[in-house]
């Protein structure tokens, strides 16, 4: 895990960093009743940022909104600006498909497709065309979700007899394959037992090399332990946002104080 | 008043220890009687197939002492009522698969893709338009359909072909593949529907368009679902009588051309039901050989179509 003191040279380079997403007055409403309201954040790049807050608060909404994925409830409706690296996700000549080629998502359920492990990782290559080699995509992705080993010797067998932990790094393989530049993940450990949520948060900090991570979870160690940034949603606002250490140790808010407390929520 | 006597009674259990076997005794009863006559109702199924069953092989049996069996399954000429007979069922086999072949070509494609259509792409109010029209098209009797191939479907084919004869397979089938499309579309929309929403939002989220996750993720998890729908949809053209006994003919013949006049098993069986064949006579125990042959054709169809949907069902377990 990480240190005090290596965070603290984290938290040096923070300035240094690009912001990949920045919103501005994102308020998101379903029907009429809002579920986001207001929301100002800048995302930095190659760092993971945890949203947290109690249940209904609002988190997989904003989560969703950064790809896209709010598109397919048509009760949804958003007022407000999202730039990924400078661009408007949300104009009209944007195409969503490409949006979610470059922003990947990873599910609170693992939700493999019912076909063979190989298949499940090439799926999103092939259909985009992908012109390269697809073996060694799959193998690079594989390896990358540190799920190589576990399967290179069954990569025909079905995607839905692999255990709970391997089904969601698979998923995460999966995202890996279409090379996108954020990796979203909403929730990703909450179906999974503490061995296997130790892997995937090992595998975080190996991915945020190459990707920015954006992580929901209700889990506030898991938030504590993996991310670099924090920011905490109640009813719909953000309250705070700032460096995870801080968040957690001297936070500005009082709201925030008492929840990464468990005094609420 | 009706309160306190139940509280009376609930506060009592064990003032009289016979009185509560009694009771116990009688609600036993009861049940059993209730379970009993729910299971003569499922044995009612049971016990009808059976007779069927048991009917068929009765007549049937007779028939193959008279002809030996392989002239009946392999013989190329069916003229059971004309001198000299004959009685090589192919040419009511070839009739049937002509008929069913036809409809499989109107049905599968226009069921499969309203059922994508309704369940992938169609807004709530366009669904719940065509849905009923779909319903509405499987409750109108045959006999209809069968006067629509003869006065609409044939003349419209004959314009086109000049060849068309009065009676045609080709009609009938059209008319047999509309009969069946509300029961593929139905089944195949099912089937659509048990694929978890989360597999769509996974392919979604690859960056995959509505017609890519809908061809490749939707519709190969669903393929058994579908595939039984296609089996269940031809056995049921198999076994459909009215409209091709109206439309198709009278004429069993070896042929491809669905522009001629043929005759089906089903239709087959009718021609001799009406007729004046005597019980007891060879003729007359063709259509019982004719319906062993149909029954063990869809029977066989059915135990397919439920082998597929079964391991169908298994995937998301
Ligand atoms: N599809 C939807 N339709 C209507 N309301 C929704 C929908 N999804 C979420 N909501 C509402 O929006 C609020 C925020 O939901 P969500 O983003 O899922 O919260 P969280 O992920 O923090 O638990 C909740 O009050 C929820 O009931
Ligand atoms: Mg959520």
């Amino acid at each position: 895990m990480i240190t005090n003191t290596q965070r603290q040279a984290i938290s040096n380079q923070v300035s240094k960093r690009r912001t990949i997403f920045q919103t501005s007055n994102v308020t998101i409403r379903y029907g009429d009743k809002p579920a986001i309201r207001n929301v100002c954040l800048s995302i930095p790049e190659h760092l993971i940022t945890a949203i947290i807050g109690p249940s209904g608060c609002g988190k997989s909404t904003l989560l969703r909104a950064f790809n896209r994925m709010n598109d397919f409830i048509p009760e949804a409706n958003m007022k407000g600006q999202i730039l990924f690296l400078g661009t408007d996700l949300y104009v009209k000549d944007i195409d969503p498909v490409d949006v979610r080629r470059r922003i990947g998502m990873v599910f609170q359920k693992p939700n493999p497709f019912p076909k063979s492990i190989f298949r499940n990782v090439a799926w999103g290559p092939i259909v985009s065309g992908y012109p390269g080699n697809i073996n060694e995509r799959v193998e690079s992705s594989l390896r990358r979700a540190a799920l190589w080993d576990e399967v290179k010797d069954r990569l025909q067998d079905s995607a839905t007899d692999l255990s709970g932990g391997q089904q969601q790094r698979l998923c995460i393989a999966r995202a890996l394959a279409m090379e996108p530049e954020v990796i979203l993940m909403d929730e990703p450990c909450s179906a999974l037992d503490p061995v296997s949520t130790a892997r995937i948060e090992d595998l975080m900090f190996e991915l945020k090399e190459k990707y920015t991570i954006i992580i929901v979870t209700h889990n506030m160690q898991q938030a504590a332990r993996v991310s670099d940034f924090t920011a905490f949603l109640d009813s719909g606002s953000l309250v705070e946002f700032g460096q995870t250490e801080k968040v957690f140790t001297r936070p500005e808010q009082k709201r925030t104080e008492e929840y990464v407390t468990g005094r609420f929520g | 008043m009706l309160k306190n006597k139940l509280v009376q009674k609930r506060r009592q259990p064990e003032k009289s220890e016979a009185i509560a076997l009694g009771a116990k005794l009688k609600y036993h009863w009861k049940e059993g009687l209730i379970k009993a006559g729910l299971f003569l109702c499922a044995f009612l199924s049971v016990v009808t197939t059976i007779a069927i069953i048991t009917v068929l092989a009765r007549e049937a049996f007779p028939f193959f002492r008279e002809v030996p069996f392989l002239d009946f399954v392999a013989g190329t000429k069916w003229t059971p009522l004309l001198q000299p007979r004959s009685f090589g069922v192919l040419p009511l086999v070839c009739g049937t698969l002509l008929i069913v072949a036809g409809a499989a070509l109107v049905a599968l494609p226009i069921g499969l893709a309203s059922a994508i259509y309704l369940g992938e792409y169609a807004s709530r109010r366009v669904r719940s338009i065509i849905k009923p029209v779909l319903e509405i098209l499987a409750g109108i009797p045959t006999v209809v359909y069968g006067y629509f191939a003869l006065t609409f479907v044939t003349p419209l084919l004959a314009t086109f072909f000049p060849s068309t004869q009065v009676f045609n397979a080709a009609s009938a089938s059209i008319v047999v593949g509309i009969m069946v499309l509300p029961m593929v579309a139905s089944l195949c929309d099912d089937a659509l529907r048990a694929v978890p929403d989360s597999l769509r939002q996974g392919a979604y989220a690859l960056g995959a368009t509505q017609f890519e996750v809908t061809t490749r993720v939707v519709l190969p998890a669903s393929l058994s679902g579908v595939v039984a729908s296609f089996v269940l949809a031809a056995s049921r053209a198999i076994g459909e009588t009215m409209a091709v006994t109206l439309a198709a003919g009278a004429t069993p013949k070896m042929t491809l051309n669905p522009l001629e006049s043929i005759q089906t098993m089903t239709a087959y069986i009718v021609q001799v039901s009406l007729g004046d064949a005597p019980a007891g006579t060879v003729e007359y125990k063709t259509i019982f050989a004719v319906a062993a042959l149909l029954f063990a054709i869809t029977l066989g169809m059915n135990i397919v179509a439920h082998k597929v949907l079964r391991q169908f069902q298994e995937v998301y377990e």
